[in-house]
């Protein structure tokens, strides 16, 4: 049994899939780590995030429709799909950022480590804390570039003492590779660095409450070249310790930085599956127009 | 009525102006008025504007002017009957003789022999060159309006740019709109400068600016010369800066509270009740605050205090019980809080537009790093908002500076230096009011002060208002 014949990994489960994704309907993770990924860049044993029949209405309108994902622990799963097919608003759906949009209705389930997020029990504010999000444009506080950084880990009260805070501030810092940049101007304010920093200021700070996921939209959609190349380091590098989801529209970006695709279109999840293959082999004809460029 | 008779004709004649223009160019083009520089409309406004404008402008000279050429040309020539009356009855004949010409009711003066014969030669005088300015006005204003038509009419074709002719008229007009205004405010501020030039050659500025005792009145005994003492306008100013105090103490917190709820807490139903509800109360005319100052809140805060010291007599603090019982209805609490209440949808709108300007990325950013509601209000919020807020609050100094009406009516008139809110101050404005209203000679330093007091006052308030806009400008820039 091979990846390349995904129906036939539908057969062995032995139940349908809600939609076309490869390891999507996937009842326990046990199963999964059973079949062979090919290229074995995927090597997570089990998946942090598990969405199911996740549909999203914003007033009347439906912008997501029955999608199903998985996502693994400890890798960069990477979302694309053209504009305004819904990337975004899965995005917000495992921060709960859709709650600050007061037409915007959740349904369905969505579970990080096993716990349904939407539950009554969960308080939105404890989930960001452990689901960090970075945003398309920087947003850094106009405040200094070490209270940037300090803003969690003070509201949450993760330290308190100012040393505390340095080390937290420092290591951030020099995870998000600013570090050196910036480690003569800690006090200076945070809007004052060029896009490219202020993006990785915006990581440290996400990074700063150690959060088990990060989530992306289109982080380097307001960089240059070399920012970008930055950045994308760092998602490579923090893929070590976090689970990251990044939403790009480039395919180029999805190619280098992921190692598992979900192809998105018209508020649908149409396809997912380990990057390599998704870009080599696709299985659905729109996921090969659209990463070949005929659509989108 | 003859001015307004022939500003009718001059309109009919534009429209005549305006069809022939457009009817010309149309023709020059043959009927397809697309081959034309500007469209048909265009050539009919360039004659229309060279038919009517100079000629109404001239009109409305007329009117406005015509009157003093007559009075100039009238009192020329004095009959030696008039000669010999004081200055003052002379002005009384010559606005009977004008009066009566006019067919309005002139003074109780009663005219006598050679008296009476020069009012009637002066009454027929005035009639004369009454007619002749009006109807010379009208003959000249013919004349421009067809010559303007003559002029105009030979330049439509089909080359001709009369948009470009008709913008400029429109340029024109805008930019004497805006120079009027610019105008008005720096003959304004030239004639407090000057009235207060005046005033501060009877009084010495310093001891204007730093004396501590305000009584105008003293120097309105002819035999006394304004002594500099009297003049000192610490007391007022005092006053002013305590009532604004108050007044702020109750519209910032308020005003900016209900802002927060406002832009972050209130649902949609809520804030599109509540903010026309503001809206409402700043429409309110400051002089309705004024009585509601005066005839409720001052005997509602007077019997409050009272009964307090009914209480305290006889006790350890049986003289603040003394005090309490004899307060009045006037004080400066009163105003105070009364102006704070006016202020608060000024503040509370001002801070909301603020608080909106701030990017919702910013709140993006702070809900996402798992802040509450509250966190993300005091730790990015309003930081942000800070420099918006703080000249939003200096504009609300500057009208508290100003407001008038609700001191006049709440706060009394006496001029104390005293910190005590329970106490009778003066303000600024209101010793204006009082200095100039009734009949005054401009010329005492009494009188003269109070453009003195004014232009402290614009000095003060301009001050306020140029620091706020900085710190509104700078703010901009941040997000930008
Ligand atoms: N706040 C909102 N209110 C109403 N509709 C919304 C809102 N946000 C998104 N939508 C709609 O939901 C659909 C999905 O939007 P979403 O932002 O998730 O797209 P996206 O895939 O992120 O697009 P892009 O690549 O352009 O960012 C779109 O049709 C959009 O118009
Ligand atoms: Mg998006």
């Amino acid at each position: 049994m091979t990846v390349t014949n995904p129906n036939a990994l539908a057969l062995v489960q032995g139940h349908a899939m809600p939609t076309q994704n490869r390891d999507g309907g996937v009842a326990a993770p046990v199963i999964h780590t059973a079949v062979p990924q090919g290229h074995g860049v995927v090597e997570t044993r089990d998946f942090k995030i598990r969405a199911r029949d996740v549909n999203v209405f914003y007033g009347d309108k439906q912008a997501l429709f029955d999608v199903a994902l998985d996502i693994p622990a400890k890798s960069v799963t990477a979302f694309i799909g053209p504009s305004g097919c819904g990337k975004s608003t899965f995005l917000r759906c495992i921060n709960r950022m859709n709650d600050t949009i007061p037409s915007a209705r959740v349904q369905g389930a969505i579970e990080i480590d096993g716990a349904d997020v939407n539950a009554k029990s969960v308080d939105p504010v404890v989930l960001r804390s452990r689901v960090g999000m970075v945003f398309q444009k920087p947003n850094p506080f106009p405040k200094t570039i070490f209270e940037n950084v300090a803003y969690g880990p003070k509201i949450h009260g993760i330290a308190t003492r100012k040393d505390e805070l340095e080390a937290i501030v420092e290591s951030s810092l020099k995870k998000a590779g600013l570090w050196n940049e910036v480690a003569d101007r800690l006090h200076q304010p945070g809007t004052g660095l060029s896009g490219g920093q202020q993006q990785r200021l915006v990581i440290a700070r996400a990074i700063a409450v150690s959060p088990e996921v990060i989530l992306m939209d289109e982080p380097c959609s307001a960089l240059d070249p070399i920012a970008t190349a930055k950045i994308e380091e760092l998602i490579d590098e923090l893929r070590s310790q976090f689970c990251i989801v990044i939403v790009t529209h480039s395919m180029a970006q999805a190619a280098r930085v992921s190692q598992k695709t979900a192809f998105f279109h018209l508020g649908k999840l149409v396809e997912s599956g380990p990057t390599e293959e998704m870009f080599t082999n696709p299985r659905d004809s729109r996921t090969q127009d659209y990463i070949t460029g005929r659509f989108g | 009525m003859l001015t307004w008779l022939s500003l009718l004709f001059l309109a009919l004649f534009a429209l005549a102006a305006f069809l022939l223009g457009r009817g010309r160019a149309l023709k020059a083009a043959g009927g397809a008025s697309v081959r034309l520089h500007s469209l048909p409309n265009y050539y009919g406004a360039y004659a229309a504007l060279w038919a009517g404008a100079p000629a109404a402008l001239l009109l409305l000279l007329g009117a406005v002017f015509g009157g003093r050429l007559e009075e100039a040309v009238l009192q020329a020539e004095r009959p030696a009957a008039v000669s010999a009356l004081t200055p003052d009855r002379q002005d009384v004949f010559f606005s009977d003789a004008r009066a009566i010409a006019a067919k309005e009711a002139p003074s109780e003066v009663a005219y006598e022999g050679e008296l009476k014969t020069a009012l009637d030669a002066k009454v027929a005088e005035s009639r004369k060159i009454t007619a002749i300015v009006r109807y010379s006005t009208i003959g000249l204003a013919s004349l421009v309006a067809l010559i303007g038509v003559l002029l105009a009419l030979p330049r439509v074709g089909l080359e001709f740019r009369a948009r470009n002719r008709v913008e400029g008229w429109i340029n024109g007009l805008l930019i004497a709109c805006s120079v009027a205004a610019v105008l008005t405010t720096l003959g304004i501020v030239l004639s407090l400068v000057w009235e207060s030039w005046r005033f501060f050659q009877s009084v010495n500025p310093l001891s204007f600016l730093f004396g501590t005792e305000w009584s105008p009145q003293i120097a309105m005994r002819a035999d006394q010369v304004a002594s500099s003492g009297a003049f000192g306008a610490v007391p007022l100013f005092a006053g002013t800066f305590l009532i604004m105090l108050i007044a702020m103490l109750v519209a910032a917190p308020v005003g900016l509270y209900s802002a927060i709820y406002l832009s972050e807490y209130a649902s949609r139903g809520m804030r599109s009740t509540i903010k026309p509800l503001l809206e409402i109360l700043a429409g309110v005319p400051t002089v309705v605050y004024g009585f509601f100052a005066a005839l409720t809140v001052g005997p509602l805060f007077r019997a409050g205090f009272n009964a307090i010291g009914a209480v305290l007599i006889g006790g350890p603090l049986d003289g603040v019980g003394q005090y309490l019982m004899e307060v009045q209805n006037q004080m400066a609490l009163v105003a105070g809080v009364v102006m704070g209440i006016m202020l608060i949808p000024f503040v509370s709108s001002l801070s909301d537009d603020i608080i909106n300007a701030v990017p919702q990325s910013l709140r993006d950013g702070s809900y996402a790093m798992g802040a509450t509601k509250s966190e993300t209000v005091k730790r990015v919020i309003l930081p942000a908002a800070l420099p918006g807020i703080m000249a939003a609050m200096l504009l609300a100094v500057s009208r508290a500076v100003g407001e008038t009406m609700i001191v006049t009516m709440a706060a009394g008139l006496q001029a104390k230096l005293t910190v005590n809110p329970l106490d009778t101050v003066t303000t600024v404005t209101v010793q204006i009011v009082t200095l100039l209203t009734g009949d005054q000679e401009f010329d005492s330093p009494k009188t003269l002060s109070a453009f003195g007091l004014g232009l402290t006052l614009f000095v003060v308030t301009l001050a306020l208002n140029i620091i706020a806009l900085r710190i509104v400008q700078k703010y901009r820039e941040q997000y930008d």
